[in-house]
């Protein structure tokens, strides 16, 4: 592969993927000129095959046929879209028409009225995208849309995870071609230094001294590695970014190893996410097709090659050393650094191990130059973030937005608020490492810096928000279980340390509580801190510390009061009726599966609760809202 | 625990014959073992003490070793699982949406628990930490199938149709 040959790829099939990207007008011009009428993409993420893309794919291409279409309309099955839930996403270019939650019955509506008939299926269009005059907006002015900033995620759901062309149709591999024809490994380190990156894995290194250091040990035996080992319940940045645009990984794992002197990298990704390892199973083939992988890349006499390895399901594999022993075919385990991975990594030699979401900026870098990536952002924080934002809220799904974006905007603009007009209560980032941001902070900037400060972390990017029905001692209790099943065991504060932990908060959220257990669930924390291996132990206790922080007064009313004031605790609450609601219908007495509800039809039930078992059936069951918890 | 209700295992020298090829072609690879062991668990659909110790013959490592390797890991199961295989989220977006409630419905209608098999060998039940569906929470995996936004309701109608459908063929 040549420049020459990369730039008529390149200009071969950029009109055809810029129908995509262009404003309507432009699109539907650029569209007469690639041979397609127009263009249906469909979500093949995670999250739109779960909730049935591939048979609306199906039903697409069956009903095109049907139809007698099928040479004027171009399919496309892309990456992830970001709006998960509102799965599965189908636009159709070059109007931009944003049809949510297709259905196959919908989709043959669609072939018929809109890309037979020209009319756009109104009704089935994502509603926020469609005017009052019934004119339709496009994606990017949606609330959804119009605060990202998409550099990471700048392919996902543009273009087809599984065709190398049309990646380098944007601008994929100019910035390979650049780092190894026009610039020397130190002049990318420094790039990669001078644009500010910082780890975007949890930790927060910046990425260019990570690469400085191991571009200065010394060995003819390097390795890159990528951590595409996301752990974290409840993120699935990761996953989407290898879904959606796996070549961008690849050719930023290239850079990475022309950088420090490495010709060998792995990517070590989670069996459960079968599609991702797919698409960089295929990924990997045409970059070696193509010549982007292998030896003399652009006739730079460099040489690199790569290979997938399958995480096996421990979440203490995020942790760099540890994830290197796996690779090994080892438990596992970490090891105390120094020496560090930079030094003495995997296989024993130099080693850089990045995360997956930090090579996706790289290339962008090394293209558009340090200068213009510092400009995004804030000072310390340079650049982007995405965040899987889930829990309570109703856009969910994943988004990338500049440094300094606050909380507010996030839960109110970009997710659309809280659903069912429920109070925000706090957003947990970071998972089981990480904290909560309480609602007295919601004006709080996301960056690395000012979320350490408020004793919460970036973590990896998930974001679960929280709202008024969740009580935070039993959130705090639901990361220790994980931290207590993940800890791989080697070093006993992490160990037992979480144990201990969790067992306290089990009892006090089963009312047995004593007033001093808070201070000795501080002294514990402390104590993990300093003295556990690695990250899992020492940052096993936040989740606790930071509810403690802001929600000092749920737990003494679970320990003092003996009350779950969020009615989550099942050994503090009690199911009543109330009386003026209740009509009587028995409905909850039959379905009551211990016998504990009585009464006659038509008179307000009771609950006897010595035989009551808070399942909650009799709640969800009810029809008036007569049951509630006190 | 399980080791009193382990069946006898009952591999088929085809199985053998696919393992040993697959050693074969991951002996030279450095750090070999994790890969065998994806690859044996396909071709057996967990990993009995047996193929444990032809993993360990088959790479020259002991069978200790193996058994470290293989218990470490959550991927890894020593006790086969039912035909269907339940998996509940557990992840972070699926608790706060009351998964606990999916996962304690499941294990009523089938009157196992997580990580238990039923007596016919139909169905085992298991949690995982995120499926990466969080936009349909709470969430669980039938095989290869995600049933999303679930009430307990929902859980009892789905297993319904799998005990229909298993009813049928007998």
């Amino acid at each position: 592969m040549t420049l020459e040959e990369l730039n008529k790829i390149k200009n071969d099939y950029e009109e055809l993927v810029l129908v995509r990207k262009v404003v309507k007008e432009q699109g539907e011009k650029l569209a007469e000129k690639t041979g397609y009428r127009k263009q249906v993409l469909v979500c093949g993420g995670t999250g739109c095959t779960s909730s049935g893309s591939k048979k609306v794919l199906a039903a697409l291409e069956n009903s095109l046929k049907e139809n007698g279409i099928e040479d004027e309309i171009l399919v496309v099955r892309t990456g992830c879209f970001g709006l998960c839930s509102l799965g599965p996403i189908m636009i159709v270019y070059p109007e931009g028409a944003f049809y949510s939650q297709a259905t196959p019955e919908g989709v043959e509506r669609i072939v018929k009225e809109h890309l037979v008939e020209g009319k756009v299926v109104t009704d089935l269009l994502y509603q926020e995208t469609v005017h009052t005059d019934g004119s339709i907006l496009s994606l990017s002015e949606t609330s959804f849309y119009k605060k990202q900033l998409r550099i990471a995620l700048r392919n996902c759901g543009v273009i087809d995870p599984e065709n190398i062309k049309e990646y380098i149709a944007m601008e994929g591999y100019q910035a390979l071609a650049k780092a190894l024809t026009t610039m020397t490994p130190d002049e990318v380190i420094q790039e990669v230094l001078d644009s500010g990156l910082r780890g975007r894995g949890g930790g927060g290194f910046p990425t260019g001294r990570k690469w400085s250091f191991a571009r200065a040990s010394q060995g003819d035996v390097k390795y890159v590695c990528c951590n595409a080992d996301e752990g974290d319940p409840g993120a699935f940045m990761d996953r989407s970014i290898l879904e959606g645009d796996p070549q961008c990984i690849i050719e930023a794992m290239i850079i990475a190893g022309y950088a420090i002197g490495a010709h060998h990298g792995f990517v070590y990704v989670r069996a459960e996410y079968p599609i991702a390892v797919e698409r960089l199973r295929i990924a990997i083939e045409q970059a070696k097709e193509y010549g982007f992988l292998g030896k003399n890349i652009f006739g730079s006499g460099f040489d690199f090659d790569m290979e997938i390895r399958l995480g096996a399901g421990a979440f203490v594999c995020g942790e760099e050393t540890a994830l290197m022993t796996s690779i090994e075919g080892n438990r596992g385990e970490p090891h105390p650094r120094p020496p560090f991975p930079a030094v003495k990594g995997l296989f024993g030699k130099p080693t850089v191990l990045n995360n997956v979401e930090t090579y996706a900026n790289i290339a962008q870098i090394i293209l558009r130059g340090s200068e213009w990536y510092s400009s995004i952002g804030t000072e310390k924080s340079r650049g982007t973030k995405v965040f899987a934002l889930g829990g309570k809220i109703n856009n969910v799904g994943l988004v990338e937005i500049p440094m300094g974006t606050t909380l507010r905007e996030i839960v109110e603009e970009i997710g659309g608020g809280i659903p069912n007009g429920k109070k925000f209560k706090a957003a947990q980032t970071g998972g089981p490492s990480g904290g909560c941001i309480p609602a007295e902070h919601i004006d709080t900037p996301i960056d690395y810096d000012s979320l350490l400060a408020i004793g919460s972390m970036m973590g990896s990017g998930g974001m679960i928000i929280i709202d008024e029905d969740t009580c935070m001692v039993d959130i705090a209790k639901f990361y220790l279980e994980f931290t207590v099943d993940e800890s791989c065991g080697k070093c006993t504060p992490c160990r037992v340390g979480t144990q201990r932990l969790l067992q306290y908060l089990d009892k006090i959220t089963k009312g047995n509580g004593e007033p001093e257990d808070l201070e000795k669930i501080e002294e514990l924390a402390q104590h993990m801190q300093k003295s556990s291996l690695c990250a899992l132990g020492q940052t096993a206790p936040n989740p606790i510390l930071s509810t403690m922080k802001f929600f000092k007064d749920e737990y003494i009313a679970h320990i003092e009061d003996k009350k779950c004031p969020a009615g989550v605790c099942k050994s503090l609450i009690r199911y009543e009726i109330i009386p003026d609601k209740c009509k009587g219908c028995t409905l909850c007495a039959r379905k009551c599966p211990v016998g504990a509800i009585s009464g006659t039809v038509k008179e307000p039930h009771v609950i006897d609760s010595k035989k009551c078992i808070k399942c909650g059936v009799c709640m969800q069951n009810c029809r008036f809202g007569a049951i509630h918890t006190v | 625990m399980a080791e009193k209700t382990l069946p006898a295992f009952q591999g088929t020298p085809e199985q053998q014959q696919k393992l040993q090829e697959v050693i074969e072609q991951n002996k030279q690879l450095p750090g070999a073992l994790l890969p065998v062991l994806h690859e044996a668990q396909e071709i057996y659909g967990y990993l009995p003490i047996e193929v444990q110790q032809m993993v360990a013959d088959g790479l020259g490592v002991s069978l200790s070793e193996v058994y470290g390797v293989a218990t470490f890991y959550s991927r890894f199961s020593l006790t086969p699982k039912g035909k269907h295989r339940i998996s509940v989220c557990l992840g972070t977006a699926c608790y706060v949406k009351g998964a606990d409630k999916i996962l304690a419905e499941v294990e009523k209608k089938l009157g196992i628990k997580s990580g238990e098999c039923t007596a016919d060998g139909l169905f085992s039940i298991d949690s995982c930490r995120c499926v990466g569906a969080c936009g349909l929470a709470p969430v669980m995996m039938i095989d290869e199938d995600v049933y999303g936004k679930l009430t307990p309701a929902e859980v009892d109608k789905i297993i319904d149709k799998y005990l229909a459908e298993e009813g049928g063929s007998n």
